[in-house]
């Protein structure tokens, strides 16, 4: 299966007055790696949510390679993609490997090959057996990310994914995440307010405010000082951050 | 002791019987709940609806709910032409099974909410259909809570199914509630304990159950599940073989010593008659006549003024045979009861006082007592009150009482010996008027009708010549004193026999 390619058109999602994502149009190619970085209440996450549908838009519509999202039953496309976010949810009453065997199990498919799925998320075997409640939280994001994948998902995504591990853990994770995609030939949005993250580890980089996206552009684009103001804000961030670790071994 | 030890033979048929009226609720009640707990936690607003109605369900005294679906289900029968038993089984299934939805649902409903969203949202994301999210992520959550919820509602149910004796239902409160009216405390105690050991029982299993399932251990709920089974129908197992249908009879009474004796005392002929023989103790007036038009119960004793006053909704008072007679056409006019004849004796409504106080206030007639009565508090039974007798006294006489407080029979007694109260409705057979010293007081506007005792015959039974021919030697045979006797070696204090034996001892002072 190739990796799929996806695209936006003039999508909105109102909350009575308010619109969280005010009609966007955007193309995201096959294979890449997108971040899409924002403040809270940005829109960023609603927007990522339409794609699964755990959002319906309230105008516009999904193409998942040329495909309308919203033509078939919701849970067909939804075991097409993988979706990892912050609060984990790993089902608490199964064990490591039936969390990791859902997707397949739900969809009647062929069980998951655990072992070489805990092998790709840098787990060791002897988790399977164990339940979620004896694990670590970068342990448990683990899981959740070799349950998404686990039903051979070509398009991930990344639901502030690294947001609750603590730093070291996060980082770690982000460079594994970065590696899976380019071995597995994924298509992976990863929704971030870290500009650091998203500027490591994406190809693209979107910028979402209020709503739309206020600025589309490469890492190295950025870092030389594109993509806009409100971008540019974003990545002051970071690099002032850089600049004062820096001055104290000076 | 060993009258306890006596008593214990009555409980494994009324066990069985309870057993299965509970877990028949228990299990009814589950399959309601089930689906209004998940109604209730998807949609807030019907949440709160269902749960209003559960609770208030649960307000409801559960003696008034049983009571409550007595009318109920007659008027429902009348609707649809009749088929529909009012007494019994189905009212007390009924009043149970609403009584065990509020838990259920309650305890649903919590575990349903309580589910973690994220793990609401992953369920949904990685493709399940809200069939699947039921079955494989909600329905294993929930369920340590939901057991829980179904361990106190068989815990309420087996206890509030001690009431349903009330309604013609066969339960471990038959012994409680003849204990209770005999003061028999081995029969109270027996019944007590048993129907405690059950609901102790069914709380330990499924609690077994409960923690086999929150701890995942699948050989420790199967196991407790099949413990549950197996006690299901081990405690059922008298109910299995039906001694040959038409040759059981089922002997209703009332809630009084009178009626328990006569119950065995007809019960005893019939067993010499070739009959297998079941008592349905405790029914209250207003259902008992039902019952034996509807085939629930086969023969019973009542008192003419009670159905001229109740069922037949009389006024006049007639001369006692003119009214026996009329009662006996009614009777087999209306729904082909069959009036077999009179005992003998009268068991009517006669307020009494203690005599000395009578003497004392000059009180010798209901006339009397009417100037008396601002001064003086009122003890009556429990339905006396309620009762046309009452009205119909009350017009005759203008009686207007300080107080007016209602006893159980045997209470009543006590209430007016200890001065609690000072007038009473005793009944005219009672043995205690003469062992109390009591005053009859006289009824010179003849307000209060005949109360012969009739003995009645359900339809089904009108044409069988060998039951007809068991009970005829009953008829005209019985003095009051004889009765009187009797009821007090049941009612006194001190060397108190069963029904059994006072029935016994009748039968021999009558020569029957």
């Amino acid at each position: 299966m190739p990796a799929e390619s996806l695209r936006f058109d003039a999508v909105t999602k109102a909350y009575g007055e308010t619109r969280a994502v005010d009609g966007v149009d955007l193309s995201i190619a096959a294979g890449s790696f997108v971040a899409l970085v924002g403040a809270s209440g940005s829109g960023k996450s609603t927007l990522l949510k339409t794609i699964n549908r755990l959002i319906e838009p309230t105008a516009g519509r999904v193409l998942l390679d040329g495909q309308d999202v919203a033509a078939g039953p919701a849970p067909a496309l939804r075991r097409r993609i993988g979706y990892v976010f912050q609060s984990i949810g790993l089902f608490p009453h199964m064990t490591v490997a039936e969390n990791i065997g859902i997707g397949p199990r739900i969809a009647g498919a062929r069980p998951a090959d655990v072992a070489r799925l805990l092998d790709l998320v840098a787990l060791s075997q002897a988790v399977a057996a164990r339940m979620p409640d004896a694990l670590s939280g970068g342990q448990r994001q683990r899981v959740a990310i070799a349950r998404a994948l686990a039903p051979g998902a070509k398009l991930l995504l990344l639901d502030e994914a690294f947001g609750a591990l603590d730093p070291v853990t996060r980082d770690a994770l982000g460079t594994e995440i970065r590696a899976l995609h380019d071995q597995l030939g994924l298509t992976t949005i990863l929704v971030t307010h870290d500009m650091a993250e998203a500027l490591l580890l994406a190809d693209r980089v979107l910028v979402m405010q209020a709503g739309r996206i206020v600025a589309d552009a490469t890492p190295a684009d950025l870092l030389g000082g594109g993509g806009g103001a409100a971008a540019q804000a974003l990545v002051a961030v970071p690099r002032q951050q850089a600049e004062r670790l820096r001055a104290i071994t000076a | 002791m060993t009258a306890f030890l006596d008593t214990l033979g009555r409980v494994p048929p009324l066990l069985a019987q309870h057993v299965l009226l509970s877990a028949a609720a228990l299990l009814l009640g589950i399959l309601i709940s089930l689906p209004l707990a998940i109604v209730a936690a998807r949609r807030p607003r019907a949440g709160s609806v269902i749960l209003g109605f559960a609770s208030l369900v649960q307000t409801v005294p559960s003696l008034a709910l049983l009571a409550l679906f007595y009318p109920l289900l007659l008027w429902l029968s009348a609707l649809v032409g009749g088929g529909i038993p009012a007494l019994g089984f189905l009212p007390s299934l009924i009043a149970l099974t609403l009584y065990a939805l509020l838990p259920i649902i309650r305890n649903g409903v919590a575990g349903l909410t309580g589910i973690d969203p994220a793990v609401r949202q992953a369920a949904q994301a990685v493709g399940m259909t809200p069939a699947q999210m039921l079955r494989l992520v909600e329905a294993p959550l929930v369920a340590p809570v939901l057991i829980a919820g179904i361990r106190t509602a068989a815990v309420w149910t087996i206890g509030a199914a001690t009431l349903s004796t009330t309604v013609g239902q066969p339960s471990l409160g038959d012994m409680i509630f003849a204990g209770l009216q005999t003061q028999n405390w081995a029969l109270v105690l027996a019944g007590c304990v048993a129907a405690a050991g059950l609901a102790l029982a069914a709380d330990a299993l499924i609690g077994l159950v409960e923690r086999g399932i929150a701890r995942r251990r699948r050989p420790l709920w199967i196991g407790a599940c099949a413990a549950l089974v197996a006690g299901l129908l081990l405690a059922t197992a008298p109910l299995w073989h039906r001694a040959g249908g038409d040759r059981v009879v089922t002997i209703g009474a009332k809630n009084f010593s009178e009626q328990y004796i006569l119950a065995r005392l007809i019960g005893d002929r019939l067993t010499r008659a070739g009959y297998t023989v079941r008592y349905r103790d405790g029914l209250g007036s207003a259902v008992i006549y039902g019952a034996l038009g509807g085939g629930d119960v086969d023969v019973y004793v009542d008192y003419a003024g009670t159905l001229w006053t109740g069922p037949m909704r009389r006024t006049d008072v007639p001369d006692p045979k003119a009214m026996v007679a009329e009662i006996g056409r009614w009777a087999q006019a209306t729904s082909g009861v069959r009036l077999i004849g009179p005992l003998g004796f009268e068991n009517a409504y006669a307020f009494a006082m203690r005599g000395d106080d009578a003497r004392r206030r000059g009180i010798g007639s209901l006339s009397d007592l009417a100037a008396a009565a601002p001064g003086l508090t009122l003890g009556s039974d429990l339905e006396f009150l309620e009762r046309p007798e009452w009205a119909a006294v009350r017009k005759a006489y203008p009686l207007r009482f300080k107080a007016m407080t209602p006893y159980a029979p045997t209470f009543m007694y006590r209430a007016l010996a200890s001065g609690e109260a000072d007038v009473i409705s005793a009944f005219s057979s009672d043995g205690r008027i003469a062992a109390d010293r009591l005053t009859v007081l006289a009824d010179p506007r003849h307000a209060i009708p005949s109360y012969d005792a009739l003995l009645l015959v359900a339809p089904g039974r009108a044409k069988d010549a060998r039951f007809a021919a068991a009970l005829a030697p009953l008829v005209g045979r019985i003095p009051v004193s004889a009765m009187r006797e009797a009821n007090y070696q049941v009612d006194r204090d001190t060397g108190k026999r069963t029904p059994e034996q006072a029935a016994g001892w009748l039968a021999t002072r009558l020569g029957l």
